[in-house]
């Protein structure tokens, strides 16, 4: 065999095509593989919005990013290095993507007239057979072919073998890289237990795509990606909403409650609630209801009785959460609000990422409305800050928004995931006795300001409360001008007590008197992480911070910010924790926005950051 | 702690707020039904929890000596179905008007009775706005002049006992605020009843929909006005009872029991779901010709399994199959690797 082995740093590799044709599948068994390899990982899922667009059309595209590599991953990768497309939709839809020089992998069967219609390409245009590809490597295989060939023999009907084409396609990619196919052998044994003649079927196009490669003469190059240098310790892969449930379980079990999950299905936050009902047996209830506004009302009915009650949306969603919310502060139950965040205003881009609820979050409320915010910056960090999230509402007896959003939601990366002994417990006290005297006074506080958590069934502790002014201490309806200051300046400074008991804010990357810091908050930090590494390595003075408690923030977050010249504040929004930096602060801070959908890539903030060293 | 075990008073369900309905208002009554009747239902002051929504109706949490929540509007079904999902334990009374159940909690209210958790909803219908000052509400007649309809409402009103047994409620009463007798059989009822309990209350708005069930609650016009229905008995009404409904295929009739005898009257069967329509159909404004008679008493009764018991069985099954979980393994899931 003539093939040349080159070794590569890292690879970016997107698989595309129709929903129908197994991207995402093809997608994460790479990944796992590339991962138990030890490969550092970062994924990003494309879905389109329709759940089964028309075949072969452009708003069916699905796709699948991988950056896998050597080194260190932060992001799922700005451009590929490889493509690989199923038909002429997929090509056309991604090919701005791909660096110049990289490769095209091509099912050529996608690529017959009825495709190059669909896809849009004018009359006796296909791209596989002109020169606009030119500045690429094209392979063409025709996979179905390969495919139905691999199958001649199976029994199985045309359509059934046909959808075995993704696994050719991850054979013959387990070869480009040197993979082992074994996981994906696992895989298969497990997924088709109860068909095994589908189990021989995939595993057998599975290895024909792997020997296609090793036997063909067409491609005369494999890669290398060596394992990355992690640090020790066990890993798994984590995409952010299963982080997000599990940091849920972990909370209940750490606090010892009982887990309400009260929600109503939406994009991209549906995959908490799919996580989460698979586990009952750990305390866990899952309650789908009827809409938005039910979904946190069960939760605070169930705060109310105990339990640890969690409702999850995205915007539109939280939009209708918002009466409710306002409601749970003034009850001062504990009660966290899951944002997976998603491009907006209105129905705005549900598949799409975007953090531009950071306002709605923090200020979204009629009234003087304070809830603890907090933001979660990686698919991992998904399982920190939920916890974190937990742990606030029910120590401080407060409404706290955690923030997610669609890209760190679907994205994964590998996670050296704690024990459980490791994490902190969570404090719960529930009120047992009178507090004053022969009374009970609900909203007595302690020196944090929390008022007791008082649960039905405790003896002399009847209480009532409700969404209308509460007098301090006793709790009844009061329209007292005086006792309204009050309880509103007190029920804002029990929030701002929280900064009390969060980590201080930490410089990410570079030093804490560089010219330039790069403020970020969210999913944006892989991004802002590698850029911030690429200045360092060409020697310019700047640093990186990531913040990820959003309200309050960290107490020496004001002291942090002025040690530097300049401030650039990048968001995936139209400048949103600029407003409550410069509000705050007086800092004249500057912005960095792009509102595409998109996440940011390195150039982005490389070039703001020469900007404004110039 | 405490060591008395004096049986409850109804004393000691009332709180040291001042009731602060208008003076003549139908809630009065309602409140100290209530407040007579749940000391006989042998429950623990500790263990009952009234949720209400906005309304007048729904500061009466707010009077009783028990935990409460006065939440915001239409959404008390919903704060005590996530309530019941963790505490089967507790005793649950809501508290809500027409407005506030079939306008803006609607959805709610659909639902509380399909998934029939165990809870007693108190309906308070006035067949106005009253908190807001005098607006037609979802259960205000056609034609009905108030504040915001100076020229009549042209909105179609609800019929609610017809609207929750077509949402499969497992418990349909009706009851009036100047009736305390009957009002504490059905409270009664309503509480024995495993499942969401529907107790439609008419009440008296003096303020800005008086007399909205005079000619049901009036002594002299009363009895040819309504009907009382009780499980196994002959429907009969008017004075002395001389008269009663006899049903013609499904279209009830009002005969004359001196030229009919009483055994071919309807008997009243509250596990009849298709009758009971027919008795919640029977809803003519009384002021229409040959207007049936408006029933009251237990129209539905019907046994379901309830949400939160399906919801625990389903937690006790998955745990007793799988091992109560343990946070470390699925921290772990089901595919790791190590990098040494």
């Amino acid at each position: 065999m003539s093939n040349s082995t080159e070794i590569k740093e890292d690879v970016t590799i997107m698989f595309a095509g129709d929903s129908g044709d197994g991207i995402q599948l093809t997608g994460t068994q790479f990944t796992d593989t590339a991962a138990l390899f030890g490969n550092d990982i970062s994924t990003f899922p494309n879905f389109p919005a329709e759940i089964r667009a028309p075949q072969g059309t452009l708003a069916g595209v699905s796709g699948f990013q991988l950056h896998f590599g050597s080194v260190e991953m932060n992001t799922p990768g700005d451009a590929l290095d490889v493509l690989v497309v199923m038909n002429a939709a997929a090509l056309k839809a991604n090919l701005k993507s791909l660096k110049k020089g990289g490769t095209i992998l091509a099912n050529s069967d996608g690529f017959d007239l009825k495709n190059l219609k669909l896809a849009k390409y004018p009359e006796g245009v296909n791209p596989l057979n002109d020169e606009s590809l030119g500045a690429y490597k094209v392979y063409e295989i025709d996979v179905t072919k390969h495919t139905k060939s691999a199958l001649a023999e199976s029994g199985l009907g045309t359509k059934e073998a046909e959808r075995s084409k993704n696994m050719f396609v991850l054979g013959f990619i387990y070869w480009m890289y040197h993979r082992n196919m074994e996981h994906s052998i696992k895989f298969i044994e497990e997924k088709f237990k109860k068909r095994p003649d589908l189990i021989e079927a995939n595993i057998k196009v599975l290895k024909a795509g792997y020997n296609f490669g090793d036997t063909s003469e067409t491609f005369n190059s494999r890669f290398e990606v060596k394992a990355a240098p992690m640090p020790k310790g066990v890993y798994r892969g984590i995409m952010g909403n299963q982080a997000t449930a599990l940091g849920l379980i972990a909370a209940a079990q750490k606090s010892g409650l009982d887990l309400l999950y009260g929600t109503y299905p939406i994009t991209p936050a549906s995959d908490i609630l799919h996580e989460l009902s698979k586990h009952k047996n750990f305390g866990v209830k899952t309650f789908q209801a009827e809409d938005e506004i039910a979904a946190i009302c069960a939760s605070i009915g169930a705060s109310f009785g105990g339990s640890l009650g969690v409702t999850a949306s995205s915007g539109p969603g939280i939009a209708l959460k918002t009466e409710a919310i306002g409601l749970a502060l003034m009850l001062e139950l504990p009660l966290v609000i899951i944002n997976v965040q998603r491009g907006g205003p209105s129905t705005g881009m549900p598949t799409k990422t975007e953090q531009a609820d950071l306002l709605q979050a923090i200020y979204g409320r009629n009234g003087e409305a304070p809830v603890a915010v907090v933001a979660a910056s990686t698919p991992s960090d998904c399982f920190e800050m939920v916890f974190e999230a937990c742990r606030i509402a029910i120590e401080h007896m407060t409404p706290v928004m955690f923030l997610s959003d669609g890209f760190i939601a679907n994205g994964a990366e590998p996670w050296r995931f704690p024990k459980a002994n490791e994490l902190k417990e969570i404090s719960v006290r529930f009120a047992k006795e009178k507090n004053m005297g022969d009374k009970f006074m609900p909203y007595l506080r302690d020196e944090k300001l929390v008022r007791p958590w008082a649960i039905p069934g405790f003896e002399g502790l009847e209480h009532r409360i409700g969404g209308i002014e509460k007098e301090d201490i006793t709790g009844n309806i009061s329209y007292d001008p005086d006792n309204h200051e009050h309880m509103v300046k007190t029920r804002a400074a029990k929030v701002d007590n929280i900064a009390d008991y969060i980590p201080l804010q930490k410089i990410d990357n570079g030093t804490a008197d560089a010219d330039v810091l790069i403020l970020g908050w969210g999913g944006t930090y892989g991004a802002l992480r590698n850029a911030t590494a690429e200045l360092l390595a060409e020697g310019k003075s700047v640093a990186h911070a990531h913040v990820r408690y959003m309200h309050p923030l960290p107490k020496n977050l004001e002291t942090l910010l002025r040690n530097h010249k300049h401030v650039l504040i990048p968001e995936l929004n139209n400048g949103q924790l600029i407003k409550i930096i410069r509000d705050k602060f007086l800092i004249d801070a500057k912005g960095l926005n792009k509102i595409q959908g998109l996440p940011f890539y390195s150039a982005d903030i490389k070039n703001a950051v020469y900007k404004l060293l110039n | 702690m405490s060591t008395d075990i004096k049986p409850m008073t109804s004393k000691d369900l009332v709180t040291d707020q001042e009731v602060r309905w208008c003076p003549g208002c139908g809630d009065y009554s309602i409140l100290k039904q209530v407040q007579t009747v749940i000391p006989e239902l042998g429950l623990k002051r500790e263990n009952i929890v009234f949720i209400s929504g906005i309304g007048c109706s729904s500061r009466f949490p707010y009077y009783m000596e028990t935990y409460g929540m006065h939440s915001i509007h239409g959404r008390a079904t919903a704060i005590a179905s996530g309530l019941k999902s963790v505490r089967n334990d507790l005793s649950v009374w809501l508290v809500t008007g027409d407005g506030d159940s079939m306008s803006i909690g609607g959805n709610h209210f659909i639902h509380m009775m399909r998934r029939n958790f165990d809870v007693n909803i108190l309906l308070f219908n006035n067949e106005i706005y009253g908190l807001t000052k005098g607006q037609y509400s979802p259960t205000s007649h056609e034609g009905q002049i108030t504040k915001s309809s100076p020229y009549g409402a042209i909105d179609h009103a609800f019929n609610p006992a017809a609207l929750c047994l077509g949402a499969d409620s497992t418990f349909v009463a009706r009851a009036m605020d100047r009736d305390p007798v009957q009002l504490r059989e059905v409270l009664k009822r309503a509480h024995l009843h495993k499942g969401t309990s529907i107790l439609e209350i008419y009440q008296n708005c003096n303020v800005f929909n008086d007399g909205a069930f005079e000619i049901f609650t009036e002594k002299a016009s009363k009895k040819l006005n309504t009907l009382f229905v009780n499980h196994g008995q002959p429907l009969m009404f008017g004075e002395n009872n001389s008269k009663g409904i006899k049903l013609d295929g499904f279209a009830p009739a009002i005969v004359d029991l001196e030229t009919t005898s009483v055994n071919d009257l309807w008997i009243h069967d509250e596990k009849d779901r298709t009758k009971a329509g027919i008795l919640a159909r029977m809803f003519d404004h009384p002021s229409t010709e040959g207007a049936m008679p408006r029933p009251f008493g237990v129209f539905y009764s019907e046994d379901r399994a309830c949400y939160e018991d399906l919801l625990n069985q389903q937690v006790a099954e998955v745990t007793s199959k799988r091992g109560k979980g343990n946070l470390d393994d699925i921290l772990k899931g089901n595919s790791v690797w190590e990098i040494q």
